[in-house]
């Protein structure tokens, strides 16, 4: 067993600790981790921002030559955003909004389209080269029936009767499914940042391990 | 007034949380400290991340992403510093740039540290380009040229100042992408950059992302998913490293039976308890 000596791993130990308090019940020390935290990280991202797209991207092209002036348009309908502070501009947030939506909208759902229905629906399909193995004939049945009846599930405008109500029950199970592999997995991943804390405080902190 | 006698079916509905965290926290630390191991079975969307980068040539160019922070640093971290052994370990050229702006201080470190164990050097094996905001915007423009958003590396020096960076343009000239992410970045890089480039795709992802990110592995805009710290585990037990990631397998093993066992003792002490 040999504990750290560096003063930063037992900082990082004592916030640790101090954040775990709050399993017990609220106190300050708990809170002034959290301050600690939300005030280093805000700091933190506004210095690289500051110096990663304030400088190069606004400041250097306007100030230093070659001049891009070009570049006050769009820096001015940026600096519109800030008109939400105040009632009397608030306003102004419309035109650089209206150009985030057109664009985003405009760039995003043709790609949208093509990585989640198009590919989707492809990949989907029962082709022959499914079927080389009893493991993947299998899955490919699953993964069709599953994307079948999960669709018809979705689908309000018919009465769930007969073979189509059997069919969207079948639904529900698949998606039932769906949300136990995510709930399984999100398990996993709370369980691994608890893991990690302990190697960090077991390791690196106690050198016990 | 009459109290109502309290069976054992009552009080698992109504348990002290305090209980289950002491609990859980027993079977996550007893594990580390007694050293316990256990080997891990190897899934195929790991096994085809792995693939994907073994068939790799010698100074083939990745880009590894940097998309976390220090929240999601124990299941993605073990994940970055296996793919950076493989990778480095086949001298192929790893460009490292980050997303997330908390994520570059612990990536360099990732990167620098196992740079160092493999003797690699500054510019020619590997090159760390930085943060840089606008996301999709920078991930569409170095389609064209990297250079467009990344003129000069994360130490302000000149790209072209490296040597593996003098042919390296845009994506033309890189094998592959290694996202490693812990927000929606992931899916940023498959639209954005593989269906666009038509690039070739590996994520690395946390548990909670993983679920939803398997469809892209089944259409194959992906070619390969390490999901989680048993991905990395995973990963570790194929390139024959063993890391943080094999290591809190025990524990990760142990906590889960622990949450099954409490999951089916609440379930029967609900039945219980509503027969009455």
């Amino acid at each position: 067993m040999s504990i750290s000596t560096s003063i930063w791993v037992w900082m990082a130990a004592l916030l640790t600790l101090m954040v775990y308090s709050f399993l017990y019940k609220d106190n300050p020390f708990y809170r002034l981790a959290e301050h600690i935290f939300m005030g280093l990280s805000l700091g933190y991202t506004l210095t690289i921002l500051w110096y990663n797209y304030i400088i190069p991207r606004v400041y250097e092209p306007l100030f230093l030559p070659p001049h891009q002036w070009s570049l006050i348009f769009p820096i001015l309908l940026g600096m519109m955003t800030f008109g939400i502070f105040s009632k009397k501009y608030s306003w102004l947030i419309k035109y650089p909004l209206a150009f985030y939506v057109g664009g985003y909208a405009g760039l995003r759902i043709p790609l949208l389209l093509q990585s989640w229905i198009i590919r989707q629906v492809e990949a989907s399909f029962l082709t022959p080269d499914k079927f080389t193995s009893l493991m993947s004939s299998i899955n490919a049945i699953l993964i069709f029936a599953g994307l079948f009846a999960t669709l018809i599930y979705f689908y309000f405008s018919k009465k769930r009767e007969h073979g189509f109500g059997a069919a969207a029950q079948v639904g529900i199970v698949f998606i039932m499914v769906a949300f136990g592999a995510a709930f399984g997995y999100t398990v996993m991943a709370r369980i691994s940042l608890l893991i990690g804390r302990m190697q960090f405080l077991l390791h690196d902190w106690l050198g016990i391990m | 007034m009459i109290e109502k006698k309290r069976n054992l079916w009552d009080w698992t509905n109504s348990i002290n949380r305090g209980i289950i965290y002491v609990i859980i926290g027993i079977v996550v630390i007893l594990p580390i400290l007694l050293g316990l191991k256990e080997e891990v079975q190897i899934s195929p969307s790991v096994s085809s991340a792995y693939e994907t980068i073994e068939s790799l040539d010698s100074n083939d160019v990745i880009i590894i992403s940097i998309d976390y922070d220090p929240a999601s640093m124990p299941e993605l971290q073990p994940m970055l510093k296996a793919i950076l052994r493989h990778a480095f370990e086949k001298d192929v050229k790893v460009i490292m740039l980050v997303f997330w702006p908390l994520g570059l201080p612990i990536g360099t470190e990732g990167l620098e540290e196992v740079a160092k164990e493999y003797g690699k050097v500054y510019g020619e094996d590997y090159v760390n380009l930085g943060y840089r905001p606008g996301d999709r915007a920078v991930m569409i423009d170095m389609g064209k040229e990297i250079r467009n958003f990344f003129r000069t590396d994360v130490n302000d020096i000149l790209l072209d100042s490296h040597p593996m960076m003098r042919n390296v343009h845009n994506y033309n000239d890189i094998a592959l992408i290694v996202g490693l992410e812990a927000g929606r970045f992931g899916e940023f890089w498959v639209q954005y950059v593989g269906s666009r480039y038509n690039q070739r795709i590996v994520l690395g992802v946390t548990g909670v992302m993983a679920a939803e990110t398997y469809p892209y592995l089944q259409s194959g805009q992906i070619e390969g998913l390490i999901g989680g710290l048993k991905g990395a585990a995973e990963y570790e037990t194929l390139i024959e490293k063993p890391g943080f990631g094999l290591t809190g397998m025990a524990a990760q093993s142990w906590a889960h039976i622990a949450i099954v066992m409490f999951i089916i003792i609440g379930n029967i002490g609900y039945f219980m308890t509503r027969r009455k």
